[in-house]
């Protein structure tokens, strides 16, 4: 089965403590550090554990600038046969139509049976999975959390609210999004980075992915981020602040004065 | 009348010589010793390299001391003292056995040396150890086959009891006992009837006992079982020789290498290939032990000599905290995979297609293990354990299986530094808290020099409870007079359980960074008070300063007479000191915690029944923080209800991450109103004038 993940390169949530740049229209980003979307590792490790069984190969696919190349070569290290690299000047600034549509381009470049993304990456929009299936006309399962292959088909399963579970078959090829605790991703380390480090990355712009600049990017996006801030505290809400002993002191205070204690 | 006949000379039904028995029998024995022992080599020959031969008066020192004089047999004291009679025995009747083989083809052979005094007073000597060996083994077969202490049950899913091939040894012994005796009994009772010599042996001992009861024997049975107990005795010492190897009992073969070879430096983790330098590892196709013949053959040969006597998982603590792991049972289950692999009856070799974790191992059962070294310090012949652990996690780090609840943290250690993955300018936060600032300030060395580093480590820079450990070691420095600075944003995880838990390379990546920061800033000397930090800085980095820990810097100025002690503020609490595994049994610091605690005039302290160099792992420190393993109860646990049998109210120890176990157990044994914690940094700081 031939496979291709969509990754993203996005700042670490686990690592990072978030500040709003001066601005405040987006976070402070001197101090991050990124990593692969957690999502697009689960990802990433399916489709591995899918080639273990039936073979075939594994294509990682990025949009991003030539640091995203650092999330491609951690997927390969961790499995992934080839990466590929989508930037150019013209994608930056698209918005999820935008990337779908420079990922419907790489699509199409190849032969690809399944294709996977994460469920969702840093935004929380989780719209670049359902777009790209849409522009490609392929059939689309989101929230996927288990996958059982068979021939020309394959079954997934998602999680329905309250804990059920449902299992669809799909026809190949399609798409679906997947979520996390579909698996255990496998361990990444500096090692294994390394052993890949020389592998060549192929980088396509606009121009060898056929896409028309105008309608990617900044200039092609119809949604645009016109603000980026931390709600002010409503009607109720109280942040409790000081180090862990002085807030749990204060919390319980709090709920013995209200009676909850 | 005559003397008895020997069996050099003796006819057996009247024409047949028997000593063509006493030709054939050392010859197919040692023949098939040597194809046994040519097997149980191979293993060794195809594994990986191992350099054992340096320290030599130190390996000298361990065989003198550990092997031939037993020094860590009476730690278990019934078991020991009937081991090292059995052991003494042994060497003693090794001489007599040897003799008697030749004896069986040339009557009167005497070894060079023994034929004047020396013989006489050997003779006495030899009689009494094999009545000493009988006796112990009579009480030895008794222990293991009708008392049957816990500490040798296999557990059912180890595989099977090993009581019977105990016992079944103990038989054979015995019989190599009573068929010398008898030997000589016989040929006494025979030459004191017909010549009445009275040449007999010496009083009380097995031979002498026979003597007297076939005083009265006809001379034909005696000569008959002159003859036979030889022959007994010769078929039973060429059947032990070869059946040593195939068993537990291949120890007594293999002691005296092993216990040569063995770890002759404390606290250090083996590289990932002996030969193989850190700027080349990452030519190395594979890390770590994956399959049976990646363990170095030191390690093999640890396996062959495992005495299964259980110490190891009797003092292990993930064993005792109901951990899947039981150190013994990680050597006897390689054990039998090599026998398995390599066959004696056939010339075969199998090799296993499985990794060793998913064979005989478990991914769990690796990863329990806190390298507290317990079981290491316990072992009788030198078995280790934490490289093995190391080797195997090695093995595990490069095939990706790495449990998620390890991965986060060593992501973070990787971006960050620290496993919390808090941002590096925050390491020096410590030193910002409010009261502690307005009177205090700690140089940073980045852009200040100082004579001393105090290297603080994650978890007392970023946990929030932690942290006053580093504000009351500063205050403690400054009392004491050290001239010091920290690193601050410079300074990175010490790695000490990175390397342990197998991530080699983000432990070599974590080392240079820190002895480039801490080369660097020019101190000459470095202190900290995580002695897991201490561990890695001392034993694994090169080319570094020397390191203290602040005990020993407090213990020494405390002698000095530069830091003075108060009376003790709480004298109605009874306190006792928890040693660390990496201040203790890894750098052998035991003395100076309790010596600084002792100059606090009127504090009472106790000891706790394990301690020093028996200490109890409190649940480990680093990486193992974050792992969630299967257990019953918590080392904590176990450790803070020995501390109330001993009598303490109040635990000191010297080590944060003691101390964060051990805050935990408190909580989780329901003893808050009984029991506190305290770190040593604090005990000390309260107390100083």
């Amino acid at each position: 089965m031939e496979i291709l993940v969509c990754v993203k390169r996005v700042p670490d949530t686990a690592e990072n403590e978030f500040e709003l740049n001066s601005e405040g229209n987006d976070l402070d980003r001197d101090d991050l550090v990124y990593s692969v979307n957690e999502w697009d590792n689960y990802a990433v490790e399916e489709a591995i554990q899918i080639v273990d069984n039936l073979g075939g190969s594994i294509t990682v696919v990025t949009v991003g600038d030539d640091e995203a190349e650092e999330v491609l070569r951690r997927e390969m290290a961790m499995g992934a046969n080839n990466g590929v690299l989508l930037s150019d000047d013209a994608f930056e600034g698209s918005d999820g139509r935008g990337i779908a549509a420079i990922l419907k381009a790489e699509v199409e470049k190849g032969n690809y049976d399944l294709i996977l993304t994460g469920a969702q990456a840093d935004e929380g929009a989780g719209q670049v999975g359902g777009m790209l299936a849409a522009m490609l006309d392929y059939p689309y399962a989101s929230l996927v959390n288990k996958i059982e292959p068979a021939d020309g088909k394959i079954k997934v399963g998602r999680e329905i609210e309250g804990g059920n579970q449902e299992m669809n078959e799909i026809e190949l090829p399609c798409v679906l999004s997947i979520q996390t605790g579909i698996n255990e991703p496998r361990y990444v380390g500096i090692r294994g980075i390394r052993k890949v480090a020389s592998v060549e990355i192929p980088v396509k712009g606009a121009g060898d992915l056929g896409v028309d600049a105008g309608s990617v990017g900044e200039a092609g996006a119809k949604t645009k981020r016109v603000d980026y801030f931390v709600p002010d505290l409503g009607d109720g809400a109280e942040m409790l602040e000081g180090s862990t002993d002085e807030i749990i002191e204060k919390l319980i205070e709090k709920l013995k004065a209200k009676g909850g204690l | 009348m005559s003397m008895i006949i020997a069996p050099a000379d003796y006819l057996l039904f009247g024409f047949f010589p028997t000593v063509i028995f006493s030709f054939l029998l050392p010859v197919i024995g040692v023949g098939l010793f040597t194809y046994i022992i040519a097997r149980r080599i191979a293993p060794l020959v195809r594994a990986n390299p191992d350099y054992r031969f340096d320290n030599i008066p130190e390996r000298i020192k361990n065989l003198i001391v550990v092997w031939l004089g037993q020094v860590r047999q009476p730690r278990y004291m019934l078991a020991g003292v009937l081991h090292i009679i059995i052991f003494a025995g042994f060497l003693i009747l090794s001489i007599r056995s040897t003799s008697l083989v030749i004896i069986g083809m040339s009557d009167g052979f005497v070894l060079p040396g023994l034929d004047g005094s020396l013989g006489t007073v050997y003779n006495v000597m030899k009689d009494y150890a094999a009545t000493a060996v009988l006796v112990a083994c009579i009480i030895a077969a008794y222990r293991r086959g009708i008392k049957k202490p816990a500490r040798y049950a296999v557990p059912e899913k180890y595989g099977h009891d090993h009581t019977a091939e105990a016992v079944f040894v103990l038989g054979i012994i015995a019989t190599l006992m009573i068929s010398e005796s008898m030997f000589e009994a016989s040929a006494v009772a025979y030459n004191y009837q017909t010549l009445g010599d009275a040449h007999f042996p010496a009083i009380f001992s097995l031979a002498w006992i026979f003597a007297k009861i076939l005083g009265f024997a006809s001379l034909e049975s005696l000569q008959g079982l002159h003859i036979i107990m030889y022959y007994v005795h010769d078929v039973t010492f060429f059947f032990f020789l070869c059946f040593l190897p195939l068993g537990k009992h291949f120890h007594v073969i293999t002691s005296i290498f092993n216990v040569f070879f063995m770890r002759v430096k404390k606290g250090n983790i083996k590289p990932v290939k002996y030969g193989v330098s850190d700027q080349e590892l990452d030519d190395l196709e594979s890390f770590g032990v994956k399959k049976l013949e990646d363990f170095t053959w030191k390690h093999m040969l640890d396996f062959y000599s495992c005495a299964d006597c259980g110490r190891c998982s009797d003092q292990c603590p993930a064993n005792a905290a109901g951990r899947p792991l039981s150190p013994r049972f990680i050597t006897i289950k390689a054990r039998d995979l090599i026998f398995k692999n390599y066959p004696i009856k056939s010339g075969v070799i199998y090799k296993s297609d499985k990794l060793l974790v998913e064979d005989i191992y478990t991914a769990d059962e690796i990863w329990s293990c806190t390298t507290c070294g317990a079981c290491e310090q316990e072992c009788p012949l030198g078995i280790e354990y934490i490289d093995k652990m190391v080797d195997l996690r090695r093995g595990m780090v490069d095939e990706g299986m790495v449990p998620q609840s390890l991965q986060k943290p060593l992501k973070a250690l990787e971006k960050r530094g620290n496993p919390y993955g808090k941002m590096e300018k925050k390491r020096a936060d410590w030193a910002k808290e409010k009261t502690f600032a307005q009177t205090h300030t700690v140089k940073d060395l980045g852009k200040d020099v100082a004579d001393t580093l105090y290297f603080v480590d994650s978890i007392t820079s970023y946990d929030d409870n932690m942290q006053e450990i580093a504000r009351r070691t500063s205050i403690i420095l400054e009392k004491a007079g050290v001239d010091f600075g920290i690193l601050g944003k410079g300074e990175k995880d010490s790695g000490n359980e990175v390397l342990r838990f197998g991530e080699e390379m983000l432990y070599q990546e974590l080392k240079a960074r820190n002895t480039e920061a801490i080369l660097e800033s020019g101190v000459k000397r470095i202190v900290t008070a995580d002695p897991h930090a201490l561990n890695a800085l001392k034993k694994d980095y090169t080319g570094l300063p020397p390191v203290k820990h602040i005990s020993e810097i407090v213990a020494e100025k405390i002698n000095s007479g530069v830091l003075t002690m108060k009376p003790c503020k709480n004298r109605d609490k009874v306190y006792v000191y928890h040693d660390p595994c990496y201040l203790g049994r890894h750098n052998s610091i035991y003395e100076s915690p309790r010596q600084a605690m002792d100059a606090i005039a009127g504090l009472t302290r106790v000891e706790l029944e394990k301690s020093r160099d028996r200490s109890f792992c409190c649940g480990g420190g680093g990486l193992m923080l974050f792992y969630e393993p299967e257990e019953e109860t918590r080392m904590g646990v176990l450790r803070v209800n020995m501390a109330a049998e001993a009598g303490a109210n109040v635990i000191v120890t010297a080590c944060p991450f003691c101390l964060v176990n051990i805050q935990d157990a408190i909580k989780v044994a329901g003893k808050e109103d009984e029991m506190e914690v305290l770190d040593f940094t604090q005990l000390i700081e309260e107390h100083l004038i």
